[in-house]
């Protein structure tokens, strides 16, 4: 029982890993074709790096992921802190609102972002993409905060208030310490998220502003392109050494 | 404790820029996308009045009917087969030493980090008729000719899988997580057999588990446009392709919000059976 539950676990993760161990051993194939095997080679990186579009995709996607990212722990975190704090009317529908833009398919939160930027007469560009990326970002940071803040001893910012701090002065020297893990893990979720969406960004993106994901999807349907192969395992790379980070910060503040 | 907006600025700070926020950029969008259904096709300002109910009988044209009862067939085998395979892994992973276990994890969300594009194309390297399933069958010689295998529903529905399988694992793995040993000791000791304690015991606990896995691959699963125009080819559309070709490319915004209700509307569906089978366990077990 045991050899064979532990076979099929194995089994599972090999499948699911095997279509990246595909696609970083062919980043570095030789062959034109793609599917045959033609040497060790770094051409596809070369030609991906001599593409001017693409690095400048690159550095837009980048930039939109990093401002993102920012301001969506920013929000995300004085929402957690409202939440876990202040009694107010209404709060059970700002959660609830929250949990639906999580659970809602993307393609929803897409057009209905869309038909308000179009509505506005908003031009599509880095404006819209960085509102959309985030709002649908802001519940992951929220979540991550609030599960910081769920494990916290009530009694330190009383303390602080009993000695007089102002709630600003509270939050900043007592709550934003306790909460920084959470506030950097957050930040790499979005910052990760951001770089990887497809759905969102189809929809409220314009040739103004073209990132990285959106590129990806123009070549891959047609065909097969050898250089997103190349892109593709750099994107990898990059993303496991996020979650690794996050990880990290995570674990080293439970201790 | 109410003190007033001149006692606690930042407190009111705070809850102005959350709530302007979501009433911008989430209530707001949503109610246009219900008023929109309602309304009329306009080639200039998009939507126009008069209010109709035309885009929900466009949505029973036969045509789109057979399209969305397609992508619902997919969505359905799609979230079935992350079942069977996802349930007896989480109760596999469930049962790994404690130190392992989170190792196991992080492999497990890691494609959460990783672009699903990316991975989605990485399944087209191996499917592709001269691609390397097609190859080593052949090499093997299990087929003579390459199969088809690419630009078929099967193909989407692989794909879907491959993307979404972490999503059911999880929430499964975290109540099995919760599942308490002596839960199933007292079954056994009651005289239950193996195969009651299943049935009575274990499926009624994870239920809400297994109904959250499948709210968060069912809905997907029925949305994830860019599978289709990867690996399936212009025969095997889901619910997102339509909405994405109504909303970009023939500006047809009522049809297409009207599309994008019904995927909300089982979403809520979906939200509400959660929510009742956690309620029922709590009272059970208070």
């Amino acid at each position: 029982m045991r050899w064979l539950s532990r076979s099929y676990l194995a089994l599972v993760y090999l499948l699911l890993y095997v279509p990246i161990i595909v696609l970083v051993v062919f980043s570095f194939n030789d062959s034109r074709t793609g599917y045959s095997w033609g040497g060790l080679s770094l051409r596809w990186y070369e030609s991906l790096f001599n593409n001017h579009a693409m690095v400048q995709a690159m550095w837009n996607s980048l930039w939109l992921a990093l401002t993102a990212a920012t301001v969506s722990t920013l929000i995300g975190a004085l929402t957690a802190l409202a939440l876990h704090r202040y009694r107010f009317r209404g709060k059970k529908v700002l959660n609830g609102m929250l949990f639906v833009v999580m659970m809602s398919p993307e393609i929803v939160l897409a057009i209905s972002l869309l038909g308000l930027f179009l509505l506005l007469g908003l031009q599509l560009g880095y404006v819209s993409l960085l509102l959309a990326h985030v709002t649908f970002c802001l519940p992951f940071v929220v979540i991550t905060v609030m599960a910081r803040l769920a494990g916290f001893d009530e009694r330190l910012p009383e303390a602080a208030r009993d000695l007089g701090a102002s709630d600003f002065t509270m939050t900043r020297t007592v709550l934003i310490p306790v909460i920084m893990p959470a506030l950097m893990a957050g930040w790499l979720l979005g910052f990760t998220l951001s770089m990887d969406d497809v759905v969102v960004s189809t929809f409220v993106s314009g040739p103004s502003y073209e990132i990285l994901p959106l590129r990806i999807y123009s070549m891959v349907r047609v065909g097969l392109k050898p250089e997103v192969n190349a892109l593709g395992t750099l994107l990898l790379v990059f993303s496991l050494v996020m979650l690794m980070m996050s990880q990290w910060i995570l674990s080293r503040s439970k201790q | 404790m109410m003190l007033s907006i001149k006692q606690q600025p930042f407190r009111a700070a705070v809850l102005v820029l959350v709530w302007g926020w979501l009433l911008f950029l989430v209530l707001a969008p949503n109610m246009l996308v219900v008023g929109a259904s309602v309304m009329t096709r306009d080639p200039s300002t998009f939507i126009a009045l008069p209010l109709n109910l035309d885009a929900y009988r466009q949505l029973f044209n036969p045509l789109y009917l057979e399209v969305f009862l397609h992508s619902l067939y997919m969505a359905v085998m799609t979230t079935l087969i992350c079942l069977l395979i996802g349930y007896p892994f989480a109760w596999a992973l469930s049962h790994v030493e404690k130190r392992r276990q989170m190792l196991l994890i992080f492999l497990l969300i890691v494609p959460f980090w990783t672009n699903s594009l990316v991975r989605t194309y990485a399944l087209k390297l191996i499917l592709a008729t001269n691609g390397l399933l097609n190859s080593a069958l052949m090499s093997l010689g299990v087929i003579e000719e390459p199969a088809q295998l690419l630009y078929t529903e099967g193909a989407v529905v692989v794909g879907l899988v491959y993307l979404l399988l972490p999503f059911m694992i999880l929430p499964l793995y975290s109540v099995f997580e919760d599942l308490r040993q002596d839960v199933l000791l007292a079954s056994h000791d009651l005289g239950a057999g193996r195969f009651a304690t299943f049935t009575n015991v274990i499926i009624p606990l994870t239920l809400p588990g297994v109904l959250a896995g499948v709210m968060l691959v069912l809905l997907p699963a029925m949305g994830l446009f860019f599978v289709p125009d990867i690996l399936g080819g212009s025969r095997n559309l889901l619910v997102g392709n339509v909405i994405k070709n109504q909303f970009l490319d023939a500006r047809n915004w009522p049809f297409g919000a009207a599309a994008s209700i019904v995927l909300t509307f089982t979403m809520a569906l979906l939200m509400f059976a959660h929510r009742l089978s956690k309620r029922r366990l709590g009272e059970e077990g208070a």
